[in-house]
C-alpha cells in the first residue's frame, strides 16, 4: 500500500517532465496530472510496476473543462474557444488496496490522447463514450465510433459546455 | 354489445353484426409486441405478472412485430431508439394499436428540457390510441388504459378505422 506522495515521487522518478504535477487538495483520491501524448507507457508502468500494481480502471471519464473564452453568439448561446478538455482515469489496486486518480488535459481544438486499450480493456467502451460525449479522440484506440448517440449523428458532442441541440433529427422534431 | 340477447330456442345459435363479432374477437385479443424499454417496462411486466394478470384480458406478448396486435411504448424513448420503433411498427400488420405508456413515452417525461437525446413523445413519430399518465404508471393505471383501448376497438367499424 503506497499514499500518494509516494506513487507521485514513483512517477517522476521513472517519467520526469511528464509528469505534471500532485494535487492534494481534493475530497477523495489525489490527482496526478500527466501528459496526453504519454499516457500509454505511464498506464503501463502503473499497471505493471510491482510497487504500484493498478490492475482496475474503476472509471475513465471525460470533463469539459470550459477554460476557454466565452463568447455570446448572436442567439444568446455561448461558443467556448480554447481551454482544455480532460481525461480522467480512476485506478485502483485490487493486490495492494490502494487508489489513486489520474488526469490529462489536451487542447480543445485537439483533442487527442492515447488510447490506454491494452492496458485496461475497461478503457474500450469508456473511451468511446468519452469521445462520443466530449469529442476526445483517443489514439490508437481500435475502433474509436459512437456507442450511446446514433452512428449518424452529426450536431456534434452533447455533453460539451457549449453544445447546442439540433432542431431535427431524421425528419424527428428533438426540441419540446 | 348484444352478441347474447338474440338467443335461439336450441341455444346453440347465437346472432350478431358480423362487425361486432370482429370487434369482440379484436378487442379479447390483443397481443402485445413483447417490448419494453425503461421503468416503465418493469410495470408493464408486473402488469403480465401473476398479480394483475394482462391474460385475462386476452394480452400476450409475442416476440415478432408479424404476429402483434398492439405495442407498448413502455418508457424513454431516446432518438435511436424511436427509428427502430418505426420500423417495428410498420412491420406490425394491420390493425394495429399502440399504447403510450407513461409520461417519457407521453412527451418526454423529465427530460423534456435538457435530454438532448429524447424524442418529446412516440407520437411524433407513430400514432398514439391510448395516452396513460404516470412515471411510471401502476399496473392498475396500465390496466384502465387497455380498457380504454378495448373501449375504442368496440366501437370501431368495419368500412373505416377508427381507433
Amino acid at each position: 500500500m503506497k499514499n500518494p506522495e509516494e506513487i507521485y515521487e514513483l512517477l517522476k522518478k521513472e517519467f520526469n517532465e511528464t509528469i505534471f504535477g500532485l494535487d492534494k487538495d481534493t475530497p477523495v483520491e489525489n490527482i496526478i496530472s500527466v501528459d496526453p501524448m504519454n499516457i500509454h507507457k505511464i498506464g503501463a508502468f502503473l499497471k505493471d510496476n510491482e510497487e504500484l500494481k493498478f490492475d482496475s480502471l474503476m472509471v475513465l471519464s471525460g470533463v469539459d473543462d470550459a477554460n476557454g473564452t466565452k463568447v455570446k453568439d448572436e442567439d444568446g448561446t455561448e461558443v467556448i474557444t480554447g481551454g482544455t478538455l480532460s481525461v480522467y482515469y480512476h485506478l485502483h489496486s485490487t493486490v495492494l488496496k490502494h487508489k489513486i486518480t489520474i488526469k490529462t488535459s489536451a487542447p480543445r481544438e485537439n483533442p487527442e490522447v492515447e488510447s490506454v486499450y491494452d492496458v485496461w480493456r475497461t478503457s474500450d467502451w469508456h473511451e468511446r463514450e468519452a469521445f462520443d460525449m466530449f469529442g476526445i479522440i483517443f489514439k490508437n484506440h481500435p475502433d474509436l465510433t459512437r456507442i450511446l448517440m446514433p452512428y449518424d449523428w452529426d450536431a456534434g458532442y452533447p455533453l460539451r459546455k457549449d453544445y447546442k441541440n439540433p432542431e431535427f433529427y431524421q425528419g424527428m422534431k428533438v426540441p419540446y | 354489445m348484444g352478441l347474447l340477447d338474440k338467443e335461439f330456442s336450441d341455444g346453440n345459435i347465437v346472432i350478431a353484426r358480423a362487425e361486432d363479432l370482429m370487434n369482440w374477437a379484436r378487442l379479447s385479443s390483443i397481443w402485445q409486441l413483447g417490448f419494453g424499454l425503461a421503468c416503465c417496462a418493469i410495470e408493464m411486466m408486473a402488469t403480465s405478472a401473476s398479480h394483475y394478470d394482462f391474460d385475462r384480458f386476452g394480452v400476450i406478448p409475442r416476440n415478432t412485430p408479424r404476429q402483434a396486435d398492439a405495442i407498448i411504448i413502455s418508457g424513454t424513448v431516446t432518438l435511436k431508439m424511436a427509428t427502430r420503433i418505426k420500423r417495428l411498427y410498420e412491420q406490425m400488420p394491420d390493425p394495429k394499436y399502440i399504447i403510450s405508456m407513461g409520461s417519457c413515452a407521453n412527451c418526454g417525461g423529465p427530460y423534456w428540457e435538457h435530454g438532448y437525446h429524447v424524442l418529446k413523445g412516440i407520437d411524433r413519430v407513430i400514432p398514439v390510441d391510448v395516452y396513460v399518465p404516470g412515471c411510471p404508471p401502476r399496473p392498475e393505471a396500465l390496466l384502465e388504459g387497455l380498457l380504454k383501448l378495448q373501449d375504442k376497438i368496440r366501437n370501431e367499424s368495419i368500412r373505416k378505422k377508427i381507433a
